[in-house]
């Protein structure tokens, strides 16, 4: 597992055991290695208590006035259309009441044609972000064609499966473009990975799903998708106190993804109050 | 030399053969002959039946199986080898649907087999898998496939082949007679794998089992009646050439005639 191999864990040796007599002779699955109750301390390293899911939940309540809540405090977006994905995110990271970025990429650029959205822990998206980019070279290479977006995102539930219950915190899109056309999946903490034509996380995702769901229409062409997608992120970061600042938008086509801009929110919406151009 | 150098099986000889490899080929020779066809829209195996006891049910012999509803395997070798492998191939299909969504392109489930074979030839105490393989199928895209690996865990990619018994021998007839023509007819490239396996099996359809499979369908055994037709089609065309070569020889005898020493100026057929 990633963890175990950044630690220097040396992992099962098969072969080691091969004078044993072993039951099943496992061959090495890299998408899902096997775990089970005897050999997980070997794989994983847990934490120091014995029941991590039970310890933060007393982490997230009140216990003696201290409350750690790992709310997704973002507003990321992504929706297909004809010409392919648009994915739009804010930028801003916030601590309870303290904003403690304005200028966080929210964005991982897995590869030239796949990308990944970071709503939640940043440091659980990103570092699981970086060991699927890791898995989707290997494939490329292996198989001499490029990986799937199914594929990808099962990849990421599955190794999100593996912590369920131990306090990871993420909500992620993973977008891309494969041999059956654009992909869109939301994989979540909890091992949840479905796929749809819309998908809005984050604490501002309530704002964003209006505006969405209002304009949203497949036959849409690029710049009135890019239009969609950028009020959409702008009026979540209006209402929303954890989402603002950048609003970076991305385009993912057949050819890979493009970045095409990123700006600040206020100065939309001024133009959008000045404009009153919402039909519906 | 050979002696001290077999016994361990990850012992290299000095001169850099690994013997238990090559004793696991020569039992593949052991086994009954198979043919793989690839044609454009259609992939075909053939196996040589041998003859099964009088009290043996024929049904429980099976040299051809399928891995996956696109993919299917013929082995020579030995057979219960072939059945833990083939087994560990049809998790593995199962395994791929699973986390990736796509069934197994042909070539993925070839290098997955091959790589367990090589496994094998690295062990402690295991010998290698005394088999070789012939797995055809169609991939997602439609492109048909052929690939063969053998007990070394090296596999290749072919457009015909054969393994098993007397298979260069049938090699040989495959390099002869593989037409363009017949790689763009599904009925020649049947006809083909029959032929080629008629060159060392003894007529009838008794003895010979052929399975085919056509894109986006599944295996199907041709019936014994279906063989036959085959069979009696390459008959006859048998017939014809050896007919046809007959009068060719007959021709080409009257044009030999004695030269005349008379005169210098006759003419001369």
């Amino acid at each position: 597992m990633a963890l175990a191999n950044v630690l220097g864990f040396k992992s099962n040796n098969e072969f080691d055991r091969s004078l044993q007599c072993q039951k099943t002779d496992n061959n090495i699955d890299e998408f899902c290695p096997t775990l089970n109750i005897e050999n997980i301390a070997q794989f994983i390293t847990l934490p120091p208590y014995a029941d991590p899911a039970k310890y933060l939940k007393m982490v997230n309540e009140k216990v003696d006035r201290v409350k750690i809540q790992f709310l997704k405090g973002t507003t990321t977006l992504a929706f297909k259309f004809r010409n392919g994905v648009i994915v739009a995110v804010d930028s801003r990271a916030t601590a309870g009441g303290f904003i403690a970025s304005g200028e966080v990429k929210k964005v991982i650029e897995i590869n030239p044609y796949l990308l990944g959205t970071m709503a939640g822990g940043a440091a659980d998206c990103a570092f699981w972000e970086r060991v699927l980019a890791r898995h989707c070279r290997i494939y490329e290479l292996r198989n001499k064609e490029k990986i799937s977006v199914a594929a990808a995102s099962k990849i990421l539930a599955n190794m999100i499966f593996e912590y369920r219950g131990m306090g990871l915190s993420m909500g992620t899109m993973i977008v891309g473009w494969d041999k059956r056309g654009p992909g869109l999946y939301m994989v979540s903490d909890d091992g949840e990975r479905i796929s749809d034509n819309i998908f809005s996380v984050g604490s501002g995702s309530i704002y964003a799903y209006s505006i969405l769901d209002a304009g949203y229409k497949y036959e849409m062409s690029t710049v009135d998708a890019i239009d969609l997608a950028r009020r959409a992120i702008v009026h979540a970061a209006h209402r929303d106190a954890a989402s603002g600042n950048i609003v970076r938008i991305y385009h993912m086509k057949e050819t890979g993804w493009e970045k095409i801009e990123e700006k600040d929110t206020n100065d939309y919406m001024y133009q959008y109050r000045d404009e009153k151009t919402m039909n519906f | 030399m050979a002696g001290e150098y077999d016994t361990a099986i990850t012992v290299f000889s000095p001169d850099g053969r690994l013997f238990q490899v090559e004793y696991a080929q020569e039992a593949v020779k052991k086994g009954s002959t198979a043919v793989g066809v690839r044609g454009k829209n259609i992939v075909v195996l053939g196996v040589e039946k041998k003859a099964v006891a009088v009290l043996q049910e024929d049904r429980t012999v099976r040299k051809i199986c399928v891995l996956d509803d696109h993919v299917a395997m013929a082995f020579a070798g030995l057979t219960a080898d072939a059945r833990v492998l083939m087994h560990r191939a049809r998790i593995e299909c199962q395994s791929h649907r699973l986390n990736v969504e796509d069934p197994v392109t042909i070539e993925y489930i070839t290098r997955f087999i091959a790589d367990l074979q090589q496994k094998y030839t690295q062990g402690r105490g295991r010998r290698p898998f005394g088999l070789s393989t012939l797995i055809v199928g169609f991939d997602y895209d439609g492109t048909p496939r052929l690939y063969s690996t053998d007990p070394s865990g090296t596999y290749h990619e072919w457009k015909a082949n054969a393994i098993g018994r007397q298979a260069k021998t049938v090699r040989e007839y495959l390099e002869k007679a593989y037409t363009e023509t017949i790689y763009e007819s599904t009925h020649e490239s049947i006809k083909l794998c029959i032929r080629a396996l008629l060159e060392v099996v003894q007529s009838g359809s008794k003895n010979v089992e052929i399975a085919v499979m056509a894109r986006h369908k599944p295996l199907k055994t041709l019936s014994a009646e279906e063989v036959e037709k085959y069979i009696a089609e390459i008959e006859k065309e048998n017939e014809i050439e050896a007919e046809k070569k007959k009068q060719a020889k007959q021709i080409g005898g009257t044009t030999t005639t004695a030269p005349t020493l008379t005169t210098q100026t006759s003419k001369k057929e």
